[in-house]
């Protein structure tokens, strides 16, 4: 972070990031590592984590090889690879200075270069889920040892020492006995001749000598570029020969051409071309859903030319999706029993036997990701070679949808990474990458396919939509001893295979069956729900729903016991302890629950600090309220307090938000805090006016007059970030998107204090007016 | 023909003379640091300056700029180096970074109208340009370093 020289001058500054100071300890202490890694099979085992995670059940696993990673050239000049895509987390930024960090590379001599999509040779490159850091952390650690124990063996070789006694220090590596020393430049030839070394005798730096990890003290990467119009996004790809086209797509999900007359299209000036793209029946995946391309020398005349378009559509089996009716039918659903995927005690004799049932149905409408980039991608397909340029969240994927799409080798496809403009995961399904490839090969020519912001809006993999019932049993004490949650949503399996109409475990476990509060009595149901449009990841996926529903109940429980909702919440948690739900084979974001157990005592701090450091409990004015959440999410803790203004005419404004995160180990504290101010905006932008519905099977929303999203005038005032330190050895974890979740609940919460309405159904618009 | 100085130099074009600015500036002349994010004027993401007035380049046709001068964000300064730019880098503003030069030139326009904008002033001025990211904090605080001095 490049903290200003008078902080005070700046709104919020000064509370902008705070990270607690306690001592922090080695997260390597008592490092035990077994297992190994052999040169042949790069794929790392599992086993050879400090902690174990995920990492190596990716597709594709993980990569420890500094030669892959690593490049010194004779002038010093130090390339690392990124092989993460960068949507605005930091990470091309944070990976690749974890690797300068362990080689004691000075950040200011390395390069980041951009990995091309390829598994085998890189590892998982599937950048969602919040797992860069979390998978990541330890190999790249161990990349940057390796790097620098082979430039210290190199120089120790030249001077003919042992190894021992030579120590690679900020570029160089240091003979201290005898003051020799020796530039990375100089000893890069002999260093690339050493033979990489096994991560068993690897020695990691003591994190108490890091320069750059935990510090936040470095720039992201591009910085400069971004601020300057040099950064090169998907849309910024230009080639020889390149014609841009915009396809007009079916209105409804699973629709058809019947017919297309182009004549009118083809006068408008510089369109050159109108074709047919190929389309796949729904579902199927991340396929193209086919249309009509008009191809152009430049996009303002392909959008003309596509507006001039007379098309007939045959709607097909979706045509009769309403958003109106699927809210009943999903309402309904609710208040009847599902498939029950979490059973302690007896929920349904405890409700019958309870004091008083608190009972709420909260609903969370679809969502569309609205990138500020929409999707576009480049193709340059000849013969049986395929070139693509595309911001891609997942280039492995990609090439191998390509490859398929197009009837050629996997080996024949390059996936060209390009800075993502906003992805959310959106950006994860390669639909437009395979459009573009589609149409150079008919072409012949190099092809960049533009989605316009109404394509975007219109035909987006949507977050779901969901009903969200819960009932809650108390006791003549006001304690809580039945808890009954169903979640009644359209599942993103649906997107995969027909029919799909349960929830799947991943989305079963984002914060339905893990949910963490000390109940005797716990029923979590999941009824049936079918899909009529495609699903898809939205940031933080169905957390959102989930902590929306369960943080305003609490905050419901403590109106109905008129007790405090901070006090309530902890009550709720209950005493310190690892929360074993009875699930069998609980999804926990692809991690192990032995090094990311669902841990109260973690919880409970991030509401506690989230409490003293936001002053919960603190006078404010009339009209404004506090409200409360937290929730555990890509196994991390965030706490969020929110304080609201309501005027007489209902009219919202946010003066302060406050967020403790507890992500264990981290890197780049300042980039956790830009995350979680994105998160604060974001969540807001949801609750307020997050909402795509349908009609007659076709979105009503098109762009950003009646899809909208938070602007800067109603934005918090001040948002506060606050990091929890590490414990010693405490594994990393997610940051991108568990900041959303508690945002919306926290927020209503707060809308309660101030004036007593309860919002149960999403997005805010004008209820508070009524 | 359509004539037009971009960052100081002389452009034609003799196509549709109803071509939005935007894709002149990105597709026929190479400057792609003006972005699309919306074509209906409701993002900031085309924001450039056209003499001294920002404008969404998505709903300016080239023929609107006939004859006069357009800043996008390649020529706001020959090294980066203007205040606004300086300051955007100081707060580390951006998280993917699509909206930034939007945001950059529409800041730029801001100052150059009101120097010493105050923090509402900053709110209601820059609520045009849309950051799905969310840096709003930042933006505000970075034009606020611009204008006191970076
Ligand atoms: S692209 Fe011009 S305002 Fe959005
Ligand atoms: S930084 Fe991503 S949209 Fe503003």
């Amino acid at each position: 972070m490049n903290f200003i020289d008078n902080p005070k001058k700046l709104r919020g500054f000064e509370k902008n990031i705070k990270v607690e100071k306690v001592s922090r300890r080695s997260i390597l202490k008592g490092l035990g590592i077994t297992g190994g890694f052999v040169l042949a099979a790069p794929v790392m085992s599992r086993q050879a984590f400090a902690y174990e995670t995920g990492a190596g059940k990716m597709p594709h696993g993980v990569v420890v090889d500094p030669r892959v990673f690593v490049a010194v050239a004779p002038d010093g000049t130090v390339t690392i690879l990124a092989h993460r895509a960068e949507m605005g987390t930091g990470v091309r930024t944070s990976l690749p200075l974890i690797v300068a960090e362990e080689m004691e590379a000075d950040w200011s001599r390395v390069k980041v270069e951009q990995a091309h999509g390829d598994e085998v040779k890189f590892g998982n490159q599937d950048t969602d889920g919040s797992r860069s850091t979390r998978h990541y952390l330890m190999p790249m650690r161990q990349i940057g040892a390796s790097a620098r124990t082979m430039l210290e063996q190199a120089a120790a070789k030249r001077w003919g020492v042992p190894a021992t006694e030579v120590k690679a220090v900020n570029h160089e590596v240091v003979h201290s006995a005898t003051s020799r020393k020796l530039g990375f430049g100089e000893l890069a030839a002999d260093a690339a001749k050493e033979s990489v070394p096994s991560i068993e005798g690897l020695k990691l730096k003591d994190p108490k000598d890091f320069r750059y990890l935990g510090k936040g003290q470095i720039g992201i990467v591009d910085l400069h570029d971004i601020t300057t119009g040099k950064a090169r996004y998907g849309a910024d790809v230009r080639l020889p020969g390149m014609k841009y086209a915009v396809i007009a797509r079916p209105p409804v999900t699973g629709g058809k051409l019947v017919k297309f007359d182009p004549d009118a299209a083809l006068k408008v000036p510089g369109v050159e071309k109108v074709m047919q793209v190929r389309g796949w029946p729904w579902p199927s995946k991340f396929q193209p859903l086919g249309g009509v391309a008009v191809i152009a020398r430049n996009t303002g005349a392909a959008i003309k030319g596509r507006d001039a378009l007379k098309l007939t559509w045959d709607d097909g089996a979706n045509g009769k999706y309403d958003s109106v009716a699927y809210r009943k039918e999903l309402e309904e659903a609710s208040r009847k029993p599902g498939l029950v995927v979490r059973q302690e005690g007896d929920a349904e004799a405890a409700l019958k036997g309870a004091d008083k049932v608190v009972v709420g149905e909260y609903y969370l409408p679809h969502l569309a990701h609205v990138s500020m980039e929409p999707p576009v991608a480049v193709a340059d397909v000849k013969g049986d070679k395929a070139e693509i340029w595309a911001p891609v969240q997942s280039p492995g994927g990609t090439r191998e949808d390509v490859a398929k799409t197009l009837g050629i080798p996997e080996g024949n496809v390059t996936v060209n990474v390009t800075l993502l403009g906003g992805g959310f995961g959106r950006k994860s399904k390669c639909d437009f990458a395979l459009e573009a490839a589609l149409l150079s090969k008919e072409l012949g020519v190099p092809v960049k396919v533009q989605w316009t912001r109404e394509d975007d809006v219109r035909h987006d993999f949507l977050h779901t939509v969901s009903v969200e019932r819960i009932e809650a049993g108390l006791d003549k004490s006001g304690k809580v001893i039945a808890w009954r949650h169903r979640s009644v949503a359209p599942t993103i399996a649906s997107t995969f295979a027909a029919g799909a109409k349960n929830e799947a475990p991943f989305e079963l476990g984002m914060g339905l069956v893990d949910m963490p509060f000390e109940i005797a009595n716990i029923s979590c149901e999941n009824p049936e729900a079918a899909a009529f449009t495609r699903i898809g990841w939205f940031r933080s996926v169905s957390n959102i729903p989930r902590a929306f529903a369960v943080q305003s109940m609490v905050g419901e429980i403590a109106h109905a016991t008129g007790r405090d909702q901070k006090e309530t919440l902890l009550a709720l948690i209950g005493s310190p302890r690892i929360v074993k739900p009875a699930v069998k084979d609980m999804w926990n974001y692809g991690e192990p629950l032995d090094s990311y157990p669902i841990d109260t005592a973690r919880l409970r701090k991030v509401v506690e600090l989230v409490a003293e450091k936001g002053e919960w409990g603190r006078q404010v004015p009339k009209g404004h309220g506090l409200g409360i959440a937290v929730h555990r999410s890509f196994v991390s803790y965030i706490a969020t307090i929110v304080e609201v203004a309501v005027d007489d005419k209902g009219k919202l404004t946010v003066p302060r938000v406050d967020t403790a995160i507890d992500c264990g180990t981290y890197v780049n504290p300042e980039r956790i805090a830009s995350q979680i101010e994105g998160a604060a905006i974001m969540g807001l932008s949801l609750a307020k006016y997050g909402e795509i519905t349908f009609k007659d099977g076709k979105v009503q929303q098109k762009n950003f007059d009646d899809f909208q999203v938070l602007r800067m005038d109603e934005s918090p005032v001040v948002t506060n970030v606050y990091i929890v330190p590490p414990g010693p050895d405490m594994p990393p974890s997610g940051v991108g998107e568990p900041g959303v979740p508690p945002f919306a609940p926290a927020l209503m919460n707060a809308i309660f204090a101030a004036t007593g309405k309860r919002i149960r159904s999403l997005p805010l618009g004008k209820q508070l007016e009524a | 023909m359509i004539k037009v100085k971009i960052n100081g130099q002389e452009q034609s074009w003799d196509g549709d003379p109803d071509l939005p600015l935007l894709w002149f500036l990105r597709d026929e002349a190479g400057l792609t640091g003006t972005k699309f994010g919306c074509g209906q004027a409701l993002c900031g993401a085309c924001t450039v300056i056209v003499d001294k007035e920002a404008v969404r380049a998505c709903i300016t046709s080239i023929n609107d700029v006939a004859g006069r001068e357009v800043t996008t964000i390649e020529g706001l300064h020959p090294n980066g180096d203007h205040p606004v730019q300086k300051a955007w880098r100081q707060v580390n503003v951006p998280q993917c970074g699509f909206c930034q030069a939007g945001q950059i030139m529409q800041a730029a326009a801001l100052l150059m109208d009101n120097p010493k904008p105050s923090h509402d002033q900053i709110r209601e001025a820059m609520s045009g340009n849309i950051c799905r990211c969310g840096c709003y904090q930042r933006i505000e605080n970075a034009v606020h370093l611009a204008s006191t001095g970076v």
